[in-house]
């Protein structure tokens, strides 16, 4: 038999949108068969009546008072339910987070933020460009962090970004620090006079780092893309670039981070260089030397780029001592794709055969002989899984399958911090090494890409690795250099 | 591109300019260009009588009842069955009315004049909560009250209304979004202000106590009163917006229980039309989801002129029928309505919002683009016929209009 219970509040108002949310939660109760809250108004009476929820105690509430109804299948049930409807009537009102609206839309956001100049997207591919083009459109400057974007359109899109006069960074663009603050992948580096321009994400960062570590500053860091440079898009994006590094009153030198140029756009790229008068230092990762303008330099690795810049001589530390190896094979697993490049460039002007599956020119393809540089960022690795950077576990197998070879002489890796990047990429690295215990494996040798400013902190990383007995090389060029001092041909 | 959002601006800038004015009761004979006996106008787009809900077959049968064409229920739907009565949307014929909307030749109706564009547009009176017609109420107690509505209260009502020249209904609305108002579920100030513009009027044109009283009692009793007003207003300013060659806005949105309708301002009278959807809500005591009808009535006519779920922001109180939404959350609804319409209403206004104008003018491109289908507040009814409104909620429009329609329209601007 069901039992209703009633009670009155006298002279209680509240909203009846509040009062039938109230009444749905004590509704929900086990046991509770029906359950409302309403002011008494004689219509409310009719529906609390036709509900079965009215008793004669709430026969007396009037229009200005409340009136509670409950029917359950026991009377315990029923005045539990009535204690938990008064409870509900005198707890403190829920607030909102109060968080602000997010659009959902670029057209809402910059209503929200009229002054915005720079839109960074990151969406499916399949969208990228038609986002970039409502930002273009609108005046903004756009960041493409997608990738998958056919390489047709991505020329379109940055021709059309050139009429409007606006900078097309990307698409696959992921790293950028535009006037001190870090977009995507990128460090914290203190500002300064250097502009940079990069086709690449981890050359960017480590160029920016070494700066940083050696107390330089960046004015910009200009991602572009890595495939502005081919002769499909014509280095558009780098050309625009260059002229706005050379007339930005901040910059003094321009760095130019890329893998080789297409011919025709190595050209123009040096013309540009040339025409904006800045001194200047480019790094075409692996490419050989080039006849080059006055004001312009060329570098061969991402660390002499930065000393470079700098205008200082690079120091070379001195190798640690490590263990001595039958073995004289070298394996690098790499996160960042332009480390990986600039090892391979170490390693095959040291005279060493190397292969990779990202390689630079004059490297085989993974097949074969020689020391295998491995870019784990690569798509074939990456597709429908995290960048190894945001997630280490990526590169577990790799390093439990390394880590338990008796024929390398040494396992050659970088570790990358900032922001966009994992909480503790060193942490994770010490782990798989303590799991696997230290007395057969090869010697570890890595750089740690980044800055005691980043979230992660550099000097911790260091420290982490250091104890767990991996040597921690200044660059992730001296690690090469050290990976080839542990085979002797340092 | 250009030519679009110049017809865009043009359309936007009818539904601001626009002067919609309360201006007489009418009989729907007089007054519903082209309303003749035996037919019945019903809110949405076009259905034939097999596939409209347990509501609407309610209203319909009530209504013949009511004009007389049949003798009793049963006999209205076998008449119905056999195609006896014409059936039209109600936006056909320069009218809109809430849930079943029933629209029939010797209803006494709301004229909203344009006094901008010099059209007009026609609403029944609402009839008050609990059991009544638009909800697919039928029976006695709900026709008595259509009698009385044609017999006493219109008049009443009329004669107020021509007595003082006319209720300027921009103002109200103004008015009533910043006491709390959105003109969909919550019309409490709005019906307030109008009986008390009114209410003088009344009394001084009266020539029945009893009559006044009671026609007085009627609309302070009914917190949805002004709800039809709103609705005839929005009709009249949505319609100033039809036709115009290149424009992407939406003029119509309207179920009938079935479908969804949505018509747009440059592709003519087509409608785009896809299966509703069901309103998620909060029912009133003894009733549930499984009790409800799907989506239904014109009344979403307030919201394509920037009120209802649009003005969520002026109504927290009705932000809590969505359920998790605390009231403070209630802007970021009308800011995601932004998303997708043309412009903000320089007179219609927030002041929680730092005085934001209600959004206005749904853009198709934009619904399609943000994937942000209109919002709309909306009574629920029983989805047997006879019962009447079992809750109330939101429910959104279906993304299927806006595609269909964005296909037409794009075709129509020769775009592939």
């Amino acid at each position: 038999m069901a039992h209703v219970l009633n009670e009155v509040r006298r002279g209680f108002y509240l909203d009846s949108v509040a009062l039938m949310r109230m009444s749905r939660a004590i509704a929900g109760m086990d046991g509770v068969e029906e359950a409302a809250l309403m002011m008494g108004t004689p219509a409310n009476h009719e529906i609390m009546a036709d509900a079965r929820l009215l008793a004669d105690a709430g026969k007396t509430a009037g229009g200005g008072d409340l009136l509670i109804g409950i029917r359950a299948t026991s009377q315990p049930v029923a005045e539990a339910a009535l204690a938990e409807a008064t409870a509900l009537l005198d707890a403190p009102a829920t607030r909102g987070d109060g968080a602000a609206y997010r659009p959902k839309s670029l057209r809402a956001a910059v209503g929200m933020l009229p002054g915005a100049n720079l839109a960074l997207i990151s969406v499916p591919g399949d969208f990228a460009v038609a986002e970039a083009r409502k930002a273009i459109r609108r005046g903004l400057n756009a960041m493409i962090f997608s990738d998958n974007v056919d390489i047709e359109a991505e020329a379109a899109l940055k021709a059309e970004a050139r009429e409007l006069g606006r900078l097309v960074m990307g698409p696959d663009c992921g790293t950028a620090i535009i006037a001190g603050t870090p977009l995507a992948f990128a460090n914290v580096v203190p500002r300064g006079s250097i502009g940079m321009i990069g086709a690449s994400g981890t050359g960017l960062q480590e160029v920016t780092c070494l700066v940083a570590q050696h107390g330089g500053g960046i004015s910009h860091a200009i991602g572009v893309g890595g495939r502005d440079l081919k002769a499909e898009v014509g280095g558009i994006s780098t050309l625009m670039a260059i002229e706005a590094l050379a007339a930005d009153p901040g910059t003094d030198s321009i760095v130019l981070i890329a893998k080789p140029p297409a011919g025709d756009v190595a050209k123009a790229v040096l013309e540009a260089l040339e025409i904006g008068g800045k001194p200047a230092v480019i790094c075409f990762m692996g490419a050989a030397e080039m006849e080059l303008p006055e004001n312009v330099r060329q570098c061969f690795s991402l660390k002499n780029t930065a000393f470079a810049a700098l205008g200082e001589k690079p120091t070379t530390p001195a190798p640690p001592s490590m263990q001595a190896s039958d073995s004289e094979e070298i394996l690098g697993l790499f996160a960042g794709g332009t480390l990986c490049a600039e090892a391979q460039v170490i390693l095959r002007d040291a005279g060493q055969t190397v292969r990779s599956n990202a390689p630079v020119t004059g490297i085989s393809t993974q097949d074969g002989d020689g020391h295998l540089m491995l870019d784990l960022g690569d798509d074939d690795y990456t597709r429908g899984r995290p960048h190894p950077m945001i997630d280490p576990t990526v590169r577990n197998d790799a390093f439990i399958d390394a880590l338990a070879r008796t024929d390398l002489a040494a396992i050659l890796c970088d570790v990358v911090i900032g922001y966009g990047a994992h909480g503790d990429p060193a942490g994770h690295l010490v782990a798989l090494v303590s799991a696997h215990g230290t007395d057969t494996s090869p010697v570890l040798i890595t750089s740690v890409c980044g800055t005691d400013g980043d979230p992660q902190g550099r000097a911790g990383q260091i420290a982490k690795l250091e104890e767990a007995g991996i040597h921690v090389a200044p660059s992730n060029a001296d690690a090469a250099k050290w990976a080839l001092a542990a085979i002797g041909a340092g | 591109m250009e030519a679009i959002e110049k017809a865009n601006a043009l359309a936007v800038e009818r539904i601001l300019t626009s002067d919609p004015v309360l201006i007489d009761v009418m009989p729907a004979r007089d007054v519903v260009p082209g309303l003749k006996d035996g037919m019945i106008l019903h809110a949405g787009p076009p259905i034939e009588w097999d596939r409209m809900c347990g509501p609407m077959k309610g209203a319909i049968t009530g209504i013949a009842v009511y004009e007389g064409w049949a003798s009793d229920l049963a006999d209205a739907e076998a008449k119905a069955a056999a195609g006896d009565f014409e059936f039209h949307p109600n936006h056909h014929f320069d009218c809109v009315g809430p849930m079943t909307g029933m629209t029939t030749v010797s209803q006494p109706m709301l004229v909203v004049e344009n006094r901008t564009f010099g059209n007009r547009a026609y609403c029944a009176i609402n009839e008050g909560l609990g059991k009544v017609m638009r909800f697919g109420g039928n029976d006695a107690e709900v026709l008595d009250r259509l009698r009385w509505l044609r017999d006493d209260f219109g008049p009443a009502l009329g004669g107020a209304i021509r007595h003082n020249g006319g209720l300027e209904l921009k103002n109200i609305i103004a008015r009533g979004l910043t006491m709390g108002d959105e003109m969909h579920q919550r019309n409490v100030a709005c019906s307030g202000l109008t009986l008390r513009a009114l209410a003088p009027a009344m009394a001084e044109t009266a020539t029945d106590n009893a009559v006044l009283a009671k026609a007085l009692a009627f609309i302070a009793g009914n917190d949805q009163f002004f709800l039809n007003i709103a609705m005839a207003m929005g009709k009249s300013m949505t319609d100033a917006a039809r036709g115009i060659d290149g424009s992407s806005i939406v003029t119509s949105m309207s179920r009938n229980g079935t479908d969804f309708g949505v018509r747009v301002s440059g592709t003519g009278d087509q409608w785009f039309v896809a299966p509703v959807e069901m309103p998620e809500g909060l029912y009133f005591p003894g009733y549930s989801e499984a009790d409800a009808n799907p989506d239904m009535g014109d009344s979403a006519i307030v919201e394509t002129i920037g009120l209802g779920g649009f003005a969520m922001g002026a109504s927290p109180a009705v932000a809590g029928f969505v359920g998790a939404g605390s009231a403070s959350d209630a802007g970021n609804f009308t800011r995601a309505m932004g998303e997708i319409t043309a412009a903000e209403s320089p007179e219609w206004t927030i002041p929680a919002m730092d005085y934001l104008g209600v959004p206005t003018g749904i853009d198709i491109r934009l619904v399609v683009d943000t994937g942000l289908a209109p919002t709309i507040n909306t009574g629920i009814a029983h989805r047997k016929p006879g019962i009447g409104q079992v809750g109330a909620g939101v429910v959104k429009a279906p993304m299927e209009c806006f595609t269909q329609a964005l296909a037409a329209f794009a075709d129509r601007m020769g775009v592939s």
